[in-house]
């Protein structure tokens, strides 16, 4: 594995570092598995386009050095499906978050997912509105508070992967900021997976959820996530109640659907064709 | 060669685009624009173009945005309650200089209101729709032939400011069907994006060259790598809180149209040049304007008809113009009073001006425009 230094170096824009993210957050170490998989796969990187929305995760387009484009709140999966359409042949990446992707964005993220558009979707998944000051998202666990759920969250939580592959994604997998090797692996194969990939990395977010909801420390957060993560192998072999805490680390669905582009693809060489031909008579 | 066919005002719009090199559409079904995705649907992948249906209207405008980021000449067609929706993005593509079509055909307003009744109530919407300030630029047509070339013209005023236009279509033209001459390629102008051409890292992105009001665009995927985003940002791509970066962008995106105003406006004057009553209107309103100055010209009555057919900017040099020849103006347009409060603002209380104003999806019919030229040809003569 290459030195985290060398990433940085690589594929970040290190005149606007350091970034804007606080302390402990998990979103920088997020990044960096990013800029990892990506180099792991050798992707040319005037090819790559990194598409984010608003928000806390979001801000991580403008340090990644690719084609990067920071977009409306909850817009960034359209606005890459445009790009994506426009031109097959770019690795379109959506970096966004809980609150983007799956509140205001929520309807782009499962028709883009039925579309099984070839795109990969990023979750940085702080479960909380952080930009705004630690309001209360679709990923903010029953009962927790927030500053919009002062008396406690009523609202269920969703569960992004089971969202996506149910919509039709054919890639689903969950990540977090410390299962660094596993995360890197779910994200290159992400990228590497023809269709629409969705992959929900846990990132702790000390500073609102952590703090409303007695999480402890960055490190603590990050404990948290060692101690709960476990494997599908293990998964299996747990009761329901057992699983209660828990979540899986690893790729959760994998489907071979084939990609829009690919199919709309043919329909232009099929109608362009059949016009010729016409033209010809 | 040119042509001639019969169509439609909302398939002419696609035959403009297309003309014009539009190779990507992204919209929503929404009554009476609906045809102009339908067409799209067809017409696109037979060129090598792309359309898509989106799940809402906001996506319709982020896909285009992206499919022109990648290079495309791309468009998006709505009618109100879908205009209402993509007011967020439309400012999106104004700050980060993003050249795109949006095609909105009204309709009577406002919420659902009446589908498929015409009306021209989201002129100031055009303007003012967007949070913030901002320059924009729409045109609206008459008739279908000028459909046709006016979305040609809304494609190259995009790509030349790098600014979405706003093609302010009502149900009058996008729902009729005329007789029209599809002009041979070369008798008109297509104009394309101006390109950076640089590659690898361009770190001055949004930097403008002298003598040019805009920075040069490159496509995403030809090799050059920077950030656009919808905060304030400064030549680099970047986002910035300098105050005196910010002032100096939102001057520029003024200035560049403001200072090519000349360049933007186009007006129709239809037998101004001895009028006295001026009846203004825009878009499908002029057809009824036009008998009724016909009928009244053969009545000796000097009436004349002044259309924006730009009308943001409004076209108020133009219409100043007129104003020390006239005795009086007749507004008549499908709302309740939109441009009134532009024609008020420009002419100063200089004139009189009355007003025929339709919000119950019913058509302004040229006799009630006759009446309005009589009464004030009768004024006159007291």
């Amino acid at each position: 594995m290459k030195k985290c230094s060398d990433l940085v170096f690589r594929y970040m824009r290190v005149d606007h570092l350091p970034q804007i993210w606080c302390p402990g957050c998990g979103n920088g170490i997020l990044m960096r598995y990013v800029a990892a998989a990506i180099d792991d796969l050798k992707l040319e990187r005037e090819k790559v386009v990194i598409v984010s929305g608003i928000g806390c995760s979001s801000r991580a387009a403008g340090y990644l050095d690719f084609n990067t484009i920071h977009t409306t709140h909850g817009r960034a999966i359209p606005f890459a499906t445009g790009i994506k359409l426009a031109r097959p042949e770019l690795e379109v990446i959506v970096i966004t978050g809980d609150g983007d992707c799956t509140a205001i964005g929520g309807n782009h993220l499962i028709h883009a997912a039925r579309r099984n558009m070839e795109l990969t979707v990023i979750v940085f998944n702080n479960n909380i509105y952080g930009m705004t000051g630690g309001q209360y998202s679709p990923t903010t666990p029953t009962g927790e508070y927030g500053t919009t759920a002062p008396y406690g969250n009523i609202d269920r939580q969703f569960d992004i992967p089971l969202l996506a592959a149910a919509a039709g994604a054919s890639y689903t997998a969950r990540g977090s900021a410390y299962h660094t090797q596993q995360t890197i692996k779910v994200i290159r194969d992400g990228i590497a997976n023809p269709g629409f990939s969705l992959i929900d990395c846990l990132s702790p977010c000390p500073t609102y959820y952590g703090r409303k909801n007695k999480k402890g420390s960055a490190v603590d957060m990050m404990k948290y996530q060692r101690d709960h993560g476990i494997t599908q192998t293990q998964w299996d072999k747990l009761s329901e109640e057992e699983r209660k805490d828990k979540f899986i680390i690893g790729q959760l669905t994998k489907n071979d659907y084939p990609g829009y582009t690919a199919i709309y693809r043919q329909i232009i060489e099929k109608k362009r064709e059949n016009t010729e031909n016409k033209d010809r008579k | 060669m040119s042509r001639s066919v019969l169509m439609q005002g909302n398939e002419a719009c696609v035959e403009g685009a297309l003309a014009a090199g539009m190779r990507f559409f992204a919209g929503y079904p929404i009554t009476p624009s609906t045809e102009i995705a339908e067409a799209c649907a067809v017409r696109l992948p037979q060129v090598g173009g792309v359309f898509i249906q989106m799940e809402d209207e906001i996506a319709g405008l982020a896909a285009v945005i992206g499919a022109s980021v990648a290079g495309k000449k791309a468009m998006t067609a709505t009618s109100g309650p879908g205009f209402s929706l993509k007011q967020e993005n439309i400012g999106y593509a104004s700050l980060a200089e993003i050249p795109c079509v949006i095609v909105d055909v009204q309709r009577c307003g406002p919420s659902t209101g009446m589908p498929t009744s015409p009306a021209q109530g989201d002129l100031m919407q055009a303007r003012w729709g967007t949070h913030g300030d901002h320059p924009v630029i729409a045109v609206s047509p008459s008739g279908v032939q000028e459909v046709y070339s006016l979305a040609i013209r809304c494609f190259n005023l995009s790509e030349k400011y790098r600014t979405p236009v706003i093609f302010l279509m009502d149900e009058i033209v996008g729902h009729m069907r005329e007789g029209i001459v599809i002009p041979d390629p070369d008798s008109y102008e297509v104009i394309n994006r101006p390109l950076s051409g640089v590659s690898g890292i361009n770190k001055t992105c949004f930097h403008v060259d002298p003598g040019e009001w805009v920075p040069r665009m490159a496509p995403f995927g030809d090799g050059e790598r920077y950030n656009i985003t919808g905060l304030i940002h400064d030549e680099s791509g970047f986002p910035t809180n300098d105050h005196d970066t910010a002032r100096k962008l939102m001057e520029r995106l003024f200035q560049k149209i403001s200072c090519n105003y000349d360049d933007i406006v186009q007006v129709e004057n239809d037998m101004m040049e001895d009028a006295e009553i001026a009846v203004v209107c825009f878009g499908g309103t002029a057809r009824a304007a036009k008998e009724a100055i016909r009928e009244a010209r053969s009545h000796g009555i000097r009436a004349g008809m002044f259309r924006p057919v730009t009308v943001w900017p409004f076209p108020e040099k133009e219409l100043r113009g007129w104003i020390p020849q006239l005795k009086k103006i007749i507004m008549a347009e499908h709302n309740a009073g939109q441009m009134l409060r532009e024609v008020q603002r420009v002419t100063e209380g200089r004139l009189p001006i009355s007003f025929i104003g339709k919000i119950d999806g019913t058509l302004i019919r040229p006799d009630e425009i006759l009446q309005k030229i009589n009464e004030a040809n009768n004024e006159k003569m007291q």
